[in-house]
């Protein structure tokens, strides 16, 4: 009973709070994916999430891809060692970082040695998250448009002595030059807070 | 770890095989990029310093920038035995810096540590003594070629080619009248245009109500707020068309008498700007910024009567039906509650629907005159798209992706269609026919998004107010003189069994 995932009543535990900042991740990512058109949004499908409907790639590969990203997310927010999951948009033909959206994460690492489950609802908690999903959606009014055609790339930034899984490889930063930042809500679990913003290229024509 | 990243920069800098930076492109580079980005090679392993040479074609090369990286793009394939170094996930400054160094005096004082330890933190974006970035390899195809990306679709939209369907009906495609409205407030969320059934059209232009009367043309000014600062945020005709009620910034709602031109009542039961307004006989219901819409009986004194609390933000769209049993309203929370005319059990409001589907605001809110319980929703820049519902059982009944912002819908009593309004690119109002929700034309004119659209009491015109500052009045609905005869003649003699038989 102690190690459920501290959905009911039972508040937040270590592994219940992993694994609701990881299933963030993966609807938001989703969510970025739609709204900046990397992907036709035929191949995306409505779901229901957070009292919200959200839409989700249909593509098996992506898929795929995506749970790889999010099952790896969990084990690493449970451990309390990731700090930083970016969304890099580029441009495919010119390799330009057009968009970065950056997620960065405080973990209260006394969770771990903590037996008992932190006090806060579910509904307070989903509340937050809707809030912070809903600016994402927003977030198209003002972004500037991308005219090319953009591929994504996930870059998650860990404590510097974690081995390196396979399937997973090095990477610099990929800043977007001349930007220009949009922080967006950050919501918290009490064990994870995650804090949401977004830079896009600075307009260069007035 | 970290002697394998020198060593490899070590190599790279001596280098002297490396492509002239903003040279156009070598043949062997150009031939690389056109075969294209070649299978990722997945459960590569990540420690080899020697080969860098992983799908490269996908990592971006930035000019100087934040890190300072200077990069060049490397081929793929190209030179499979020689090493060639990946510069985009260099960085070469960081890799100058630790090198010279060494050279320096390794004391340094405590404060120049952290002085230094804070810039490389606001250089790198994060320490980076302390963490590392990792990335997953095997990223999946991208979108198949040809696919444009959406949002340049969407914004570069053209006009619909002329249909080939013949219509049966002229709509003009120039609007009626053209009428100035200075100062008009460009906000989407606010509703400051209302038609009456006496034929006066109120425009509220920043803090001033202006009457215009259709037949005659002549122009009132009804009021103006007393308070500097404060603005007109809706507007809404009595159904009788005798009283106006005005939402103001300063979260008041007030009651006019037109003949005498006087303030009958001001209502403050609200706490942030009243930004929609709706009339079911003498109920007022109001929704302001906070997203709670107050019933007002505005025959009493005590005349806030309900409160319904569905939205945690602002409510930009508000509609009795026209039977009077619903009320539907739209947020921008882009949510759409329905809510019955009576309260439940525990005295207490609760929508009877609550729609979650759009993905941005939800200001265009319309009840269908023809069919009970249809409602027609349109959504904000997020979303584009106008939805049909049946109010009862719940259902979407149709989508359509209308490419623009919707502000207004607006459903047509002399035809089985509705019209809309639209922001960017076109500042266009569309009609659409229903239920095929096939386009029946493009009204275009306005030179900057439209706020509001409002329909005369004959159902013929619609007026459209737009960020251009001007209205426009469209005759779209206009009725086909005999078509006209035979409607009056069926109102008129219901009854007679043989006018039915005609019909």
């Amino acid at each position: 009973a102690a190690q459920q995932l501290g959905r009911e009543h039972q508040g937040i535990t270590l592994r219940g709070s992993a694994e609701l900042v990881a299933e963030f991740f993966s609807y938001g990512i989703n969510s970025i994916l739609y709204q900046r058109g990397i992907y036709p949004p035929e191949t995306f499908t409505r779901v229901q999430k957070y009292g919200l409907t959200l839409l989700v790639t249909t593509d098996p590969e992506l898929t795929n891809y995506l749970n790889n990203v999010t099952e790896q997310m969990k084990e690493w927010l449970y451990k309390c060692i990731v700090q930083r999951l970016v969304v890099v948009i580029s441009s495919i033909e010119s390799n330009e970082v057009l968009e970065r959206w950056q997620f960065d994460i405080e973990c209260d690492k006394t969770a771990k040695d903590d037996n008992g489950p932190r006090e806060k609802s579910q509904k307070a908690i989903q509340d937050e998250i809707r809030s912070v999903i809903r600016q994402i959606t927003a977030t198209v009014t003002f972004l500037p448009l991308l005219e090319s055609a953009c591929a994504f790339d996930l870059l998650i930034y860990t404590d510097k002595d974690l081995a390196v899984p396979e399937k997973w490889e090095e990477s610099g930063p990929q800043f977007v030059t001349n930007s220009e930042e949009v922080r967006l809500r950050s919501f918290t679990t009490t064990i994870h807070k995650v804090n949401t913003m977004v830079a896009y290229k600075k307009d260069s024509v007035p | 770890m970290a002697q394998f990243l020198f060593e490899a920069d070590l190599h790279g800098l001596l280098k002297l095989d490396t492509p002239i930076p903003n040279a156009p492109p070598a043949r062997w580079q150009r031939k690389a990029k056109e075969s294209g980005p070649g299978p990722s090679p997945v459960g590569m392993s990540p420690m080899k310093p020697a080969n860098r040479s992983h799908s490269s074609s996908k990592t971006p090369s930035k000019t100087p920038g934040k890190s300072g990286s200077k990069i060049q793009n490397t081929p793929t394939k190209a030179g499979g035995d020689r090493y060639i170094p990946n510069r985009s996930t260099m960085q070469m400054e960081m890799a100058n810096f630790l090198l010279t160094k060494e050279n320096d005096p390794a004391e340094e004082s405590p404060t120049k540590k952290e002085q230094q330890k804070a810039w490389a933190v606001n250089l790198n974006g994060f320490d980076v003594e302390e963490a590392k970035i990792l990335r997953l390899s095997g990223k999946p195809q991208n979108a198949p070629e040809g696919y444009q990306n959406n949002l340049k679709v969407l914004y570069s939209q053209k006009m619909t080619p002329g249909s080939s369907r013949k219509n049966s009906r002229y709509i003009p495609s120039m609007p009626d009248r053209i009428l100035d409205a200075p100062e008009i407030r460009n906000d989407y969320y606010l509703n400051l245009i209302d038609w009456s059934s006496q034929n006066f059209l109120a425009v509220a232009l920043d803090n001033s109500v202006y009457l215009w009367n259709h037949a005659s043309g002549e122009i009132i000014q009804l009021l103006q707020m007393e308070y500097p600062d404060v603005y007109i945020s809706s507007v809404s005709w009595i159904k009788e068309g005798n009283y106006l009620a005005v939402g103001t910034s300063s979260a008041e709602v007030q009651l006019w008498d037109i003949q005498q031109q006087k303030r009958l009542r001001n209502m403050t039961s609200h706490c942030a700007r009243v930004g929609s307004l709706s009339w079911n006989s003498y109920i007022l219901s109001s929704g302001a910024r906070t997203g709670h819409i107050h019933h007002h009986d505005v025959r009493v004194a005590e005349h806030h009567v309900a409160t319904l609390a569905g939205h945690t933000q602002e409510v930009c769209g508000l509609k009795w039906s026209l039977d009077g049993r619903y009320l539907a309203s739209g947020g921008n929370d882009n949510l759409v509650n329905v809510w019955p005319c009576t309260q439940g059990g525990g005295g207490d409001f609760a929508p009877v629907q609550t729609f979650t589907q759009h993905q941005g605001a939800v200001k265009a809110v319309a009840w269908c005159p023809w069919q009970m319980n249809v409602l027609a929703t349109g959504g904000g820049t997020s979303d584009r798209h106008i939805r049909i519902w049946n109010v009862c059982s719940g259902a979407c009944l149709s989508t359509v992706d209308a490419h623009s912002q919707v502000c207004s819908i607006l459903w047509s009593t002399n035809y089985k269609e509705f019209i809309s309004g639209h922001g960017f690119a076109q500042n266009q109002l569309v009609l659409w026919k229903y239920p095929t929700m096939t386009k029946v034309a493009e009204l275009q004119g306005h030179t900057a998004r439209i706020l509001n659209l409002t329909m005369s009491p004959d159902g013929t015109t619609v007026a459209s107010a737009a960020a251009d500052e001007t209205l426009r009045l469209w005759r779209c609905f206009e009725m086909d003189p005999i078509k006209k005869k035979e409607k009056e003649k069926a109102n008129s003699a219901k009854s007679s069994i043989i006018h039915q038989s005609i019909r």
